[in-house]
């Protein structure tokens, strides 16, 4: 296989990471929404959240991207083609990262909290000095695996023809008749990338304050 | 979108043939996923380094790939070093191994927490390393392994949705195909979703019965 092939996955590569970071980071910001519902006491709240959650975690990625696909011109927003996958991409990851930051919140300590309210902290600062911080530490391992997983997933925004990584090597083991080699450099190079974000994960966690060294 | 469901009840027979493919290579896969896993767990614990530095390699690479370039590597690689497989056989295959590998992480950690003074203790009492395995860590690591099975197999169903783009006649080729037979695809997607969602719940609530049926015995690992 020559360079050049090479060349043309790892360009390609530009655009699954870049898809699969900005679905992680509205994935982020929807989950927050999400597990705020689910932690709240109120019923009416917490069941859209659990009912969006059940639907995005049990319906395969592939199938969530066809419907939105082709339920967008449908509802009459006729958007390209990467929004329509960054929307199914974000909403899906964001009900897995709902689950990872409800489960997050729900282990910080009730001792420290307590603690905090006894030297007079307010509900509010109690929330943002001790329950975001900790929950945040405590999620942050699973947030790099949803980031490992996004970028594997995002291979089948291939099917709504987005040429990343797979698009790519489809179009170059077509048209040069090397699946084997292509495929093959294209497996190499999700392996980097997925190696690369868990290595930065594991440097992270003992980076970030409260590690266990 | 108007929702007519005599396409839906037209189509019936081949609908339910999707879902019985579906859920055929679903059980298929996850079998001898499940058996392959053991045993490449058990191989890489007992094995010494060179097993499992070769088999470690394998399996970290079948987690850090997609499962798609797996398929397109075998499906369209296969042919051109003599494997030509149909679409079923080989959408099979790569489920299985790709079910081996994640399953037989699942074992490792199972063999990993089933605590040492067990292990010793057979020694002690003469048991061999087989009798081991088959009377402590197999009946321990069962209930250990029960949750991430469960949720492994439910990844395994969603993930089984990827063999329609090789033309396996599953589920989802099955529903798309009606849908654009019928101009009705935005309808057919929806009852795609659905019909996953409810064996993807029904799967899961299962799992949470067995893992409440069986918790009876959590003691014994304890």
């Amino acid at each position: 296989m020559s360079f050049k092939l090479f060349t043309l996955l790892v360009q390609a590569s530009v655009w699954t990471i870049g898809i699969s970071a900005i679905s992680i980071a509205i994935g982020f910001l929807i989950a927050i929404g999400l597990s705020a519902a689910l932690l709240s006491g109120r019923r009416a709240y917490r069941r859209p959240a659990e009912f969006f959650i059940s639907f995005f975690r049990g319906v395969p990625l592939l199938v969530q991207l066809l419907l939105i696909y082709n339920l967008l011109p449908f509802i009459g927003l006729n958007v390209p083609s990467i929004v329509a996958a960054i929307i199914g991409m974000s909403l899906c990851t964001a009900a897995y990262q709902a689950e990872n930051l409800r489960g997050g919140f729900e282990s910080v300590p009730k001792g420290l909290v307590e603690a905090a309210d006894m030297v007079g902290f307010s509900p509010r600062q109690v929330f943002v000095r001790i329950k975001v911080p900790i929950a945040m530490r405590l999620t942050f391992p699973a947030l790099v695996n949803e980031a490992i997983m996004i970028l594997k997933s995002s291979s089948l925004v291939s099917v709504v023809g987005i040429v990343e990584i797979t698009r790519m090597a489809q179009d170059l083991a077509s048209s040069t008749y090397m699946p084997i080699e292509i495929f093959s450099a294209a497996a190499l190079i999700y392996l980097v990338i997925c190696w690369s974000v868990a290595l930065a994960g594991r440097y992270g966690e003992r980076a970030l304050p409260g590690a266990v060294k | 979108m108007i929702f007519d469901p005599n396409v839906i009840l037209n189509h019936l027979p081949e609908i339910i043939s999707g879902i019985g493919v579906t859920l055929a290579l679903w059980i298929a896969g996850m079998a001898v996923g499940v058996a392959l896993g053991f045993v490449v767990a058990t191989a890489r614990r007992y094995g010494g380094r060179v097993i499992d530095w070769p088999l470690g390699l394998a399996v970290e690479v079948l987690r850090g790939t997609p499962f798609l370039i797996q398929i397109f590597l075998a499906y369209y690689g296969g042919p051109f070093i003599g494997i030509s497989l149909d679409p079923v056989p080989c959408g099979l295959m790569c489920l299985s191994i790709y079910a081996a590998a994640y399953y037989s992480e699942v074992f490792r950690a199972g063999y990993g927490a089933v605590p040492h003074g067990h292990v010793e203790a057979g020694e002690c009492l003469g048991l061999n390393r087989f009798q081991i395995i088959r009377r402590i860590l197999l009946p321990e690591m069962a209930l250990i392994v029960l949750p991430p099975s469960v949720n492994l197999a439910v990844i395994l169903l969603k993930e089984s949705a990827v063999l329609s783009i090789i033309t396996v006649p599953e589920l989802t080729t099955t529903v798309s195909a009606i849908g654009s037979q019928e101009y009705a695809f935005l309808e057919a997607i929806f009852l795609l979703a659905v019909i996953y969602w409810v064996i993807v719940e029904a799967a899961a609530r299962l799992g949470r019965l067995a893992e409440t049926r069986l918790s009876t015995f959590r003691f014994a690992a304890s």
